[in-house]
């Protein structure tokens, strides 16, 4: 049903229809609307068989979901930002034992300084988890990847999370389809799990494993993302058969035929980037898009594809490696080498700072020239960052530089806005 | 595309006005676009929210810098920030206060844009008669669908209903009604003056 909605209650609805066995969430911004709309539901016995466990931290969070998983319950959780990095040992066992675990990152920069607003720095922290992670571009693609997402897992019994951005797509009401129960029966069989605690029919999940074997759990990890790349396009096809709309799959392409210049990007900014694009094509300018729905497993193969034939690339990105550059950059690098392409990357967003169009089409711009620096941050304020440095090269007690750096720009963060 | 942006404090509606106006675009058939600028949530503090309208699907996701329409539900605001900073040339402005625009030291506003999508409204006092609370925001988006014509009162007392129940929808029914009469009636005038 077609509704008008806000993205953390119509994903709270999707999960819903997947008939979850249980949830279990500590409350982070902006992933709170999400678990409260369920806890809700599961109060008011609008989602049942399904038990919500109030827990005391995110590590409790996920430390749940693992023991509920592996006793066969389909098992949700959802986090955020500092929630997500609380959880990191009890991610990284859910992957190492092979549980389907479904988690929403409602994305958010990671502090210090503190900072509750939207970049990728959570998710993309937990790259090498073993997690699958989607991400979505609107609010209809995050319902659509948490339906999918629940096939995938279990089909491989891996966990993954779906990433949406904070904020801008879980506090953003727009238009959502929101589809039926059958819909969802129909794509989504009951959860069969392939390991399951069952006092009837006793085995253990988690042994030590020493140098001897190893290798070889952790290559079956990897394995297992490497034949994502295969389903993940399956699920998708599957899905257009079911709900007769394209949602997910591993990339997606945005007028790219006979484009010089590739604008790569995940998440929500690839709307502005497209709106950018469409501009920038009535101008004469050969440009095009390249969204990246898989980030884990990342599609070599398909971005490669979608690069080769174009002369310079731009990846645009909400994160940012300290004391490297770009994070996606690496791997979208590692897609397209020996063909001499060029590519930049842009630093942008961090800790929710707008990207507005007008900044976009002045660094595509920039790209389409090639004259760009190798890593740009996209509207630094240089004169802030210079002040800082100077006062750091001439007073040795130059203080804390989050503090100064808002006293030089004589704001407190409450009289700013947009 | 039109674009709405909506000041105000914290406590006082602002996100869910927008969200209202988007539901009441969607009621139309319209694509819409609600969304917060994820500022300080505390009480009083200044709070921004944008609405965009449109046609076709809206993929834009930056915050609305050159509004095509203002609502300011709470003109202390004012004096705190620049609340008109990009307004389009033709843009609406709607103001929360039973003062004219000439009281609160905005002549110049008048004399450079002319009244004729200019206008006060006292949507706090309209809260409160019929709400019995001071929540400027249902009365000032139902005078934006009289000053604008971008939505229509019907449209906005089905969003009222979607989001209301029981006496508090009455309630804001009411209000909405009233203020929309009383932004038309202003219209009016100035058309004739």
């Amino acid at each position: 049903m077609l509704k008008q909605t806000e993205g953390s209650k119509a994903v709270a609805e999707a999960i819903a229809l997947c008939r979850p066995e249980v949830i279990c969430a500590y409350p982070i911004s902006p992933q709170t609307h999400i678990v409260e709309a369920l806890g809700e539901m599961v109060k008011a016995g609008e989602l049942a068989p399904c038990e919500f466990i109030n827990v005391e931290s995110e590590f409790a969070a996920m430390s749940v979901a693992i023991g509920s998983s592996a006793a066969g319950a389909r098992s949700y959780t959802a986090t955020a930002s500092q929630g997500l990095l609380f959880m990191v040992e009890a991610v990284y066992n859910a992957s190492g034992l092979g549980l389907p675990i479904v988690m929403t990152v409602a994305n958010r920069a990671i502090g210090a300084p503190i900072n509750i607003w939207n970049d990728h720095s959570d998710s993309l922290s937990q790259r090498d988890s073993g997690w699958m992670q989607l991400f979505a571009e609107t609010n209809q693609e995050a319902v659509d990847l948490h339906i999918q997402a629940f096939r995938l897992a279990e089909e491989l019994s891996m966990p993954i999370m779906v990433c949406m951005d904070g904020f801008i797509l879980t506090h953003a009401f727009e238009r959502v389809d929101i589809p039926s129960q059958e819909q969802v029966d129909a794509y989504l069989p009951p959860f069969d799990p392939r390991q399951v605690l069952d006092p009837a029919e006793p085995i253990s999940i988690g042994a030590m494993v020493g140098p001897e074997a190893f290798m070889e759990v952790k290559y079956l990890a990897h394995a297992k993302q490497m034949q994502a790349l295969e389903l993940i396009p399956q699920l998708a096809a599957e899905f257009k058969q079911v709900f007769g709309r394209e949602s997910g799959g591993l990339v997606r392409t945005y007028r790219a035929e006979d484009a010089e210049t590739m604008i790569v990007a995940m998440g929500s900014v690839l709307g502005t980037i497209k709106d950018t694009v469409d501009d920038m094509r009535e101008q004469g300018h050969k440009i095009g898009v390249l969204g990246i729905t898989s980030y884990r497993p990342f599609p070599l193969a398909q971005v490669r594809e979608a690069l080769v034939d174009c002369k310079r690339f731009l990846v645009l990105e909400k994160s940012l490696a300290v004391g490297m550059g770009g994070i996606l950059a690496t791997d979208v690098r590692m897609a397209v080498r020996g063909t001499g392409l060029k590519g930049f990357t842009v630093i942008a967003g961090l800790g929710g700072r707008p990207i507005p169009k007008a900044s976009l089409q002045k660094i595509f711009l920039e790209a389409e020239e090639e004259s760009l620096e190798p890593v740009t941050f996209l509207d630094l304020d240089w004169d802030a960052v210079n002040k800082q440095l100077e006062r750091e090269r001439q007073n040795r007690h130059s203080g804390p530089i989050a503090e100064n750096i808002l006293h030089d720009k004589g704001m407190s963060s409450a009289a700013k806005f947009g | 595309m039109f674009q709405i942006r909506i000041h105000g404090r914290g406590g006082q509606g602002v996100v869910t006005a927008t969200e209202m106006l988007s539901v009441a675009a969607f009621e139309e058939g319209r694509h819409a676009q609600a969304f917060p600028s994820f500022g300080s949530e505390r009480t009083g503090a200044p709070v921004v929210a944008f609405c965009r309208i449109d046609d076709k699907e809206i993929r834009l996701r930056e915050p609305i810098m050159a509004p095509d329409a203002l609502i300011i539900q709470d003109p202390t605001l004012l004096h705190q920030i620049d609340v008109f900073a990009g307004l389009q040339p033709d843009g609406y402005v709607l103001l929360n206060s039973h003062h004219s625009f000439e009281d609160l030291g905005l002549g110049d506003l008048v004399r450079s844009r002319g009244m004729q999508r200019l206008c006060t409204l006292p949507a706090t006092e309209l809260g409160l008669k019929h709400v019995g609370r001071p929540i400027p925001n249902v009365p000032l988006i139902a005078g934006f669908a009289a000053l604008s014509g971008i939505i229509r009162l019907e449209s906005v007392i089905k969003a009222i209903n979607e989001k209301f129940a029981g006496r508090v929808a009455e309630g804001n029914i009411a209000a909405a009604t009233e203020a929309y009469n009383l932004v038309k009636e202003q219209m009016k005038e100035h058309e004739n003056a």
